[in-house]
């Protein structure tokens, strides 16, 4: 029971387990970008255009660039959240691919690592597209301090990856998936600043919103995409590692206890 | 090249493995045989340092597990009792994948895949995908797979498990040019044909207990008298009374079924002679007669 608990050793052999998924991946680049990718940006583009252009400026900026700033953290929440729900559930219970792994000198430790570290990458993808429409379509305020959302996509996507693990070291099938959406990704995409400023929130739910992750990834986003360093830059990076590092952690516990019995 | 001693596992108040000491000796066939739940496949996975024991100390391939599992692992090789190939690559990204996990540089890894191929009859199936395999490719995949780091030991659970007749035969084939060639093997099954095929020793184990241990043949001649008559038909109760307990050393009888364990054999059958209606099978007795002795005739599920 102890031996569950104990904190993760981390090393670098988590790397085959990140290049097995890439390599995975890379068979069906093309259909998985357009699926990861084409919803985000039909959303962003409908909304921003269709709903923006009845409205004035949102939080001082035009509407679609409000909205693209939002979509841009939410999306890579979902392709992270998506990626180790489904897909590292998949590997885990269904293929019993960790079971392999887990037989060659591999921690369960490294390979949750290496799932997580995808996660991320992949996710990155999906950020960095909708970063490349709000370079194309010109809704920067400066296109160097866009640069910086690079880095902060990496890190909600690690945020979310870590989180979703927790799910997926307890889900006992992929129906338990919807809980999560239901209960924790859709609230927080309305709660979080995506489509609206939070500032229209009641005081209560905004001081709820203050404390969710996508809060600061958007606070983090949405200044960078207008051209303005972020306020408290150092609470939202750290806000996102921990909630990123304590899913890791729990998870990697309550993985231990689910496989290693 | 193995060496176990007072290994104990608990779940909750079960203890799955109580006390076991083992010890498999460099370049031979072990096998470790059980009735269901008998804790052959928690021991394998305690010897591999998957899982820590409660009590006892593991030392694989000289290295003390689970303190350096990671280590001993680098030289043993596994076939697990369910194939868990990876259905996203084909045969040979199998393998090259597999490698990497053992920390071989890609040209290393691609430089073993054709023997690795050729050892299991599947050069022709290279780039197949996994779902295209039959049960015995997989199989044989398997234990390629576990091979690509061309380890020293390979554990197998229930190497052939599923497989039919012509199948488990090349997996035997596979398995005795690697004893051939030196390695070590500990293997699990409860096909005693397997074991007494294969194996130059074994452990019985039940309840989480050896409770037998040695030579496939040894084993047969010092648990059990050398021929078995099995007797059947109409008429069995009156013949067991009047004769079972004057020619057989030992008998029981299995549903309509009574077995007889003889030193004599010649006079089991001339005493079934007076009894016509009855018939019988006259056989030398095996490695499956002592595992039943050992471990009874119970269900266990």
């Amino acid at each position: 029971m102890r031996s569950n608990l104990r904190l993760p050793r981390l090393s670098w052999r988590f790397i085959p387990v990140w290049q097995r998924n890439y390599l995975v991946w890379k068979k069906l680049a093309i259909p998985s970008i357009l699926g990861n990718l084409a919803d985000p940006m039909l959303y962003m583009l409908g909304l921003g255009y269709g709903l923006g252009s009845l409205l004035p400026d949102v939080g001082g900026m035009p509407y679609l660039t409000f909205l693209a700033a939002g979509t841009v953290a939410y999306s890579t929440m979902n392709a992270a959240t998506f990626e180790v729900l489904y897909s590292s559930f998949s590997r885990m219970h269904v293929q019993r691919t960790w079971d392999a792994i887990l037989n060659a000198p591999m921690t369960l430790d490294d390979v949750m690592l290496g799932e997580l570290t995808w996660a991320a990458s992949k996710s990155l993808l999906s950020g960095l597209a909708i970063l490349a429409v709000i370079w194309g379509l010109g809704l920067y305020g400066n296109f160097w301090m866009t640069l910086w959302i690079v880095p902060v996509v990496a890190l909600v996507g690690f945020c979310f990856g870590g989180m979703g693990l927790v799910m997926n070291a307890v889900s006992p099938s992929y129906d338990f998936f919807l809980y999560y959406f239901t209960l924790v990704i859709t609230p927080m995409v309305l709660l979080c600043g995506v489509f609206f400023p939070v500032s229209q929130l009641p005081p209560v739910v905004q001081g709820v919103s203050a404390w969710l992750p996508l809060t600061h990834a958007i606070d983090l986003a949405r200044p960078l995409v207008v051209g303005r360093m972020p306020d408290d830059i150092a609470l939202h990076v750290v806000a996102l590692l921990i909630y990123g590092s304590l899913g890791y952690v729990v998870a990697l516990a309550l993985t231990r206890r689910r496989l290693l019995k | 090249m193995l060496k176990a001693r007072g290994l104990t596992k608990k779940y909750g108040d079960t203890e799955v493995v109580r006390g076991l000491d083992l010890d498999v000796r460099r370049g031979e066939c072990f096998g470790l045989l059980g009735p269901n739940g008998a804790g052959k496949t928690t021991t394998l996975r305690l010897l591999l340092g998957l899982i820590e024991p409660d009590a006892g100390s593991i030392e694989l391939a000289g290295i003390a597990v689970p303190r350096h599992a990671r280590e001993a692992r680098m030289k043993v090789g596994v076939v697990p009792q369910m194939d868990n190939l990876d259905p996203d690559f084909s045969v040979r990204e199998n393998l090259l994948a597999y490698g990497r996990y053992f920390g071989m540089s890609k040209a290393a890894v691609a430089a073993r895949v054709p023997t690795l191929l050729e050892f299991a009859g599947l050069t022709s199936k290279a780039d197949a995908q996994i779902a295209q395999l039959s049960g015995g490719m997989k199989r044989r995949l398997t234990l390629a797979r576990a091979l690509v780091h061309d380890p020293d030991i390979l554990f197998l659970d229930e190497p052939t498990t599923g497989l039919d007749p012509q199948a488990r035969h090349l997996i035997w084939q596979g398995l005795r040019r690697l004893i051939g060639a030196g390695k070590t093997i500990v293997l699990t099954t409860h096909f005693m044909e397997e074991a007494e095929r294969l194996t130059d020793r074994l452990a019985i184990l039940d309840h989480g207990r050896l409770v037998a241990e040695g030579a496939p043949r040894a084993l047969i001649e010092s648990h059990i008298e050398p021929a078995v008559v099995e007797v059947y038909g109409e008429g069995l109760g009156d013949w067991m009374r009047d004769h079972a307990a004057g020619v057989c050393q030992r008998f029981e009888t299995v549903g309509e079924t009574l077995f007889c364990y003889t030193d004599h054999a010649e006079d089991v059958i001339a005493a079934l002679k007076q009894a016509p209606a009855l018939r019988y099978l006259h056989r030398p007795s095996n490695l499956e007669d002592v595992f039943l002795k050992l471990t009874g005739r119970d269900l266990r599920d």
